[in-house]
C-alpha cells in the first residue's frame, strides 16, 4: 500500500543575514491513511518547519532546497502554486497551537468557516451557513447556529481551538496537520480537545501528523513517533516501542527527564549542556555535546538512521 | 515549629467593565478567602488552571499587588499592615522567581549588575566585595565568573532562568515564591533547573511557595500541595495523600486529565465537561457544581466548607466520601 503521505530527504534551509540555517536537514517518514505519526522534539528541532514544508508555506527567507513530498503518490514540491492551493485546507489541512492565529479577530465565525466552504466546495451563503453550524456541532459546540454569529473574542481559548479545529475539517481532510494544538490550553479544557480529534479521526478516517513537545500526548495519541534534534529524525518508532525499548540516548533522556505522576523519583534526571542554536556543522551527530555516551565516530561523521528492529529505526552509532 | 509564612483570608477583587462602552464595573473575585501556612523548609505547591488565582496570590503575598482583606503573616510580621518603609527589611527576606526568564531581564543590564543590584539597593556590600559575591551566587546556580560581563540575550532560556534564580538568592530569603518557574523552558533544561531549585533549597534552607499548573511537576517537588479554583482553595493536603486520595472532585478531575506517559495504558478519557465559569458570575453554591459529576442539589444551594476530611487534609465539599470512584487509574 502507498502511504498517504511519504517524506523524502526534506531539506530546509534559511538563508539569513546572519548565516545559513538549516532548520530541517534531510528528512524522512511516511503517513498511512487514518494513522497518527507524531513528531516529537524541543524548540528549535525543526518539527514545526517540517510541517510547514508539507503544505510547502515555509516563510521567507526560508525555502525547501531539496526533497520530495509524496501525497497519494503526487509529488507537492512539483505542483503549480494554484494546484497546491486547492490541496491545502481541502486534502491537507492545519491547526495551529493559538487558535488566534488562524481566526480573525474582525469576522464572525460563522463567516470565516463559510469562507474555507465556499472555496472549496462551492457552497452558497445559505448552505454554508448550514454546514458551518454542522461542523460546530461536530466538534461539540453547543448551540451552534447562534455560535455562527459571534466573533472570536466572545468564544474561549477551548471553544476558539474547536472553531479552529471545525475550520480544518470544512474541507475534509485526508491529512490533518496539528502543530502542538492543546499546548495553550488547560488540562482538562486539553482531554476534551484531544478527544475530539481522535473521535474525528476515526469517524473520518483522517491521518494526523500531530506536532508535539509532550509525551504523554504521544503515549495517548500516536500510532508512530519520529524524534527530531538539530533538524533530523534521530528515531523513527511505533509508540510502543519508543516508549518500551527507546534506542537513542536523545529519546531515553528525554523520557528521563520529565516528572510522570505516582513515579516518586528523588531526582531528575536532566540531560546536560544547552539546546542548539542552530546552523552548526555538517559533520558529526548533532546530539554529540549532550550525549552521556559519545566515542570516537560520532565526531566525524553523521550516524545513518539504521533499523534495529523492524519499523524500529534509530540514528545512533552505538549498537 | 511556627509557620514561617501564615495567608488568612486573602481577598482580592478588580473591578471590570461590564462592557465595551463602560457601563456599571462588575467585580472578579480573582482571589476570595484563601488560607494556608507554610512551615520553614516545605515546599507548598500551589496548582490550578489559567484564571485561578494563583498567581494573583503569590503576587499578593509579595505586595506586588495590594490586597483588599486578610492577613500575611511573615516572621511573625502582618506585612499587609506594612508602610512601603517598613516592608523594606522584609522584602529581602522573600523573593520572587518568574515565569518568563525573558522579561524579567532588564535587557541593557550585564548579568553582574543584575544580581547585583540588590546589594546596592539593600546596601549590603560595597563594590568590590558585591563583585565576589556575585560570582560566587553565579557559580552556585552553575553559570561561570566569566559570564558576569555578559548581557542577557547572550544566555539561552535556562541559563536566563538560572539568572533569576541567582538574583533571588543574593539576599539570603528565607522565603521564595516561584510562579511557574519553568513552564517557559524546553523539557531537557525543565529538569536542569528543577534539580537546582532543589539544590539550593537544602543549601540555603529555603520554603518555597511552588505555583505551577503541571499536576507531574507539582508532585515532584512539593510537600503539600493546594489546588484552587475560582479564586479558592477547594483542596489542601500532603503531595502523596492528594495524589492518591483526592477528596475534591476538581482535584480528582484535573488528575484524570493528565495523559498518561505510556501507549499500553491507553484507556477512555474521562473527561470534565463544560469549562470553568467566568469569575464575573460564579455560580451559587458550591463553585464546582455545574462541573461535578457528584453533584446533588445541596451542592447548587450551599457552599461547601474547607474543612478536615482527615488528619492535615481539608477539601470543600459535601460528598468528599464519594471521590475516588471515577479515578482513572
Amino acid at each position: 500500500m502507498t502511504p498517504l503521505l511519504d517524506v523524502r530527504n526534506l531539506k530546509t534551509f534559511f538563508f539569513t543575514s546572519g548565516g545559513l540555517i538549516k532548520a530541517v536537514r534531510g528528512i524522512d517518514f511516511s503517513i498511512d491513511a487514518g494513522q497518527t505519526l507524531a513528531l516529537v522534539g524541543e524548540s528549535g528541532c525543526g518539527k514545526s518547519m517540517t510541517a510547514l514544508s508539507v503544505l510547502r508555506l515555509v516563510p521567507p527567507p526560508g525555502r525547501i532546497v531539496e526533497g520530495k513530498i509524496l501525497f497519494e503518490g503526487e509529488d507537492l514540491m512539483r505542483l503549480p502554486r494554484p494546484e497546491m492551493r486547492r490541496i491545502r485546507g481541502n486534502r491537507i489541512s492545519m491547526v495551529f497551537q493559538e487558535p488566534m492565529t488562524s481566526l480573525n479577530p474582525v469576522f464572525r465565525i460563522g463567516d470565516q468557516i463559510g469562507e474555507v466552504l465556499r472555496l472549496h466546495k462551492g457552497l452558497d451563503a445559505e448552505a454554508a451557513a448550514e454546514a458551518a453550524a454542522d461542523l460546530l456541532t461536530q466538534v461539540g459546540i453547543p448551540s451552534a447556529r447562534q455560535r455562527l454569529r459571534d466573533y472570536p473574542h466572545n468564544l474561549s481559548g477551548g471553544m476558539r481551538q474547536r472553531v479552529v479545529i471545525a475550520m480544518a475539517l470544512a474541507g475534509d481532510p485526508q491529512l490533518l496537520i496539528a502543530d502542538e494544538p492543546t499546548t495553550a490550553l488547560d488540562v482538562t479544557i486539553q482531554a476534551q480537545i484531544l478527544e475530539l480529534l481522535q473521535s474525528l479521526q476515526r469517524e473520518r478516517t483522517m491521518a494526523t501528523l500531530l506536532i508535539t513537545h509532550d509525551f504523554g500526548v504521544v503515549a495517548e495519541t500516536a500510532d508512530r513517533v519520529c524524534v527530531m534534534y538539530g533538524g533530523l529524525v534521530m528515531e523513527d518508532a511505533p509508540v510502543t516501542e519508543i516508549f518500551a525499548n527507546p534506542g537513542h540516548p536523545y529519546t531515553q533522556g528525554l523520557l528521563a527527564c520529565v516528572p510522570r505522576l505516582g513515579e516518586h523519583k528523588k531526582r531528575l534526571v536532566p540531560i546536560s549542556g544547552q539546546l542548539p542554536a542552530g546552523g552548526g556543522g555538517e559533520d558529526g551527530c548533532p546530539f554529540l555535546e549532550r550525549c552521556p555516551k559519545p566515542f570516537a565516530p560520532c565526531r566525524d561523521k553523521l550516524p545513518p538512521l539504521r533499523e534495529i528492529t523492524p519499523g524500529h529505526q534509530v540514528r545512533c552509532w552505538r549498537e | 515549629m511556627d509557620p514561617l509564612l501564615e495567608v488568612q483570608d486573602l481577598r482580592k477583587s478588580f473591578w471590570v467593565k461590564s462592557d465595551r462602552f463602560g457601563g456599571p464595573k462588575q467585580e472578579l473575585r480573582a482571589v476570595n478567602g484563601v488560607s494556608f501556612a507554610l512551615h520553614p523548609g516545605e515546599t507548598l505547591g500551589l496548582v490550578g488552571e489559567s484564571g485561578c488565582g494563583k498567581s494573583t496570590t503569590g503576587k499578593l503575598i509579595m505586595r506586588l499587588l495590594e490586597s483588599d482583606g486578610g492577613r500575611v503573616n511573615f516572621e511573625g510580621q502582618n506585612i499587609l499592615e506594612l508602610s512601603a518603609r517598613q516592608i523594606r527589611p522584609l522584602r529581602r527576606r522573600m523573593q520572587m522567581i518568574f515565569q518568563d526568564p525573558y522579561s524579567s531581564l532588564n535587557p541593557r543590564a550585564r548579568v553582574g549588575d543584575i544580581v547585583g543590584e540588590a546589594f546596592r539597593i539593600h546596601g549590603t556590600a560595597g563594590r568590590g566585595e558585591r563583585q565576589d559575591k556575585v560570582i560566587e551566587l553565579l557559580r552556585t546556580v552553575g553559570l561561570t565568573a566569566e559570564q558576569y560581563h555578559r548581557y542577557p540575550h547572550e544566555f539561552s532560556g535556562g541559563q536566563r532562568q538560572r539568572i533569576g534564580i541567582a538574583r533571588a538568592l543574593a539576599l539570603h530569603p528565607s522565603l521564595i515564591i516561584a510562579d511557574e518557574p519553568v513552564s517557559a523552558l524546553d523539557l531537557s533544561i525543565q529538569a536542569q533547573v528543577v534539580n537546582l531549585l532543589q539544590d539550593i533549597q537544602e543549601e540555603f534552607s529555603l520554603t518555597y511557595l511552588f505555583i505551577a499548573h503541571d499536576l507531574s511537576l507539582i508532585e515532584h517537588i512539593s510537600d503539600r500541595v493546594a489546588v484552587m479554583y475560582l479564586g479558592q482553595i477547594v483542596e489542601l493536603a500532603p503531595s502523596d495523600e492528594i495524589y492518591a486520595h483526592p477528596r475534591h472532585p476538581y482535584t480528582e478531575a484535573l488528575l484524570n486529565a493528565v495523559p498518561v506517559t505510556d501507549p499500553r495504558k491507553r484507556k477512555k478519557r474521562i473527561a470534565l465537561g463544560g469549562e470553568v465559569p467566568s469569575p464575573l458570575n460564579p455560580p451559587p453554591g458550591c463553585i464546582f457544581h455545574p462541573r461535578c459529576p457528584y453533584a446533588r442539589d445541596v451542592c447548587r444551594k450551599e457552599p461547601p466548607p474547607l474543612e478536615e476530611k482527615k488528619p492535615a487534609h481539608v477539601a470543600a465539599c459535601h460528598f468528599s466520601d464519594e471521590v475516588g470512584r471515577l479515578r482513572r487509574a
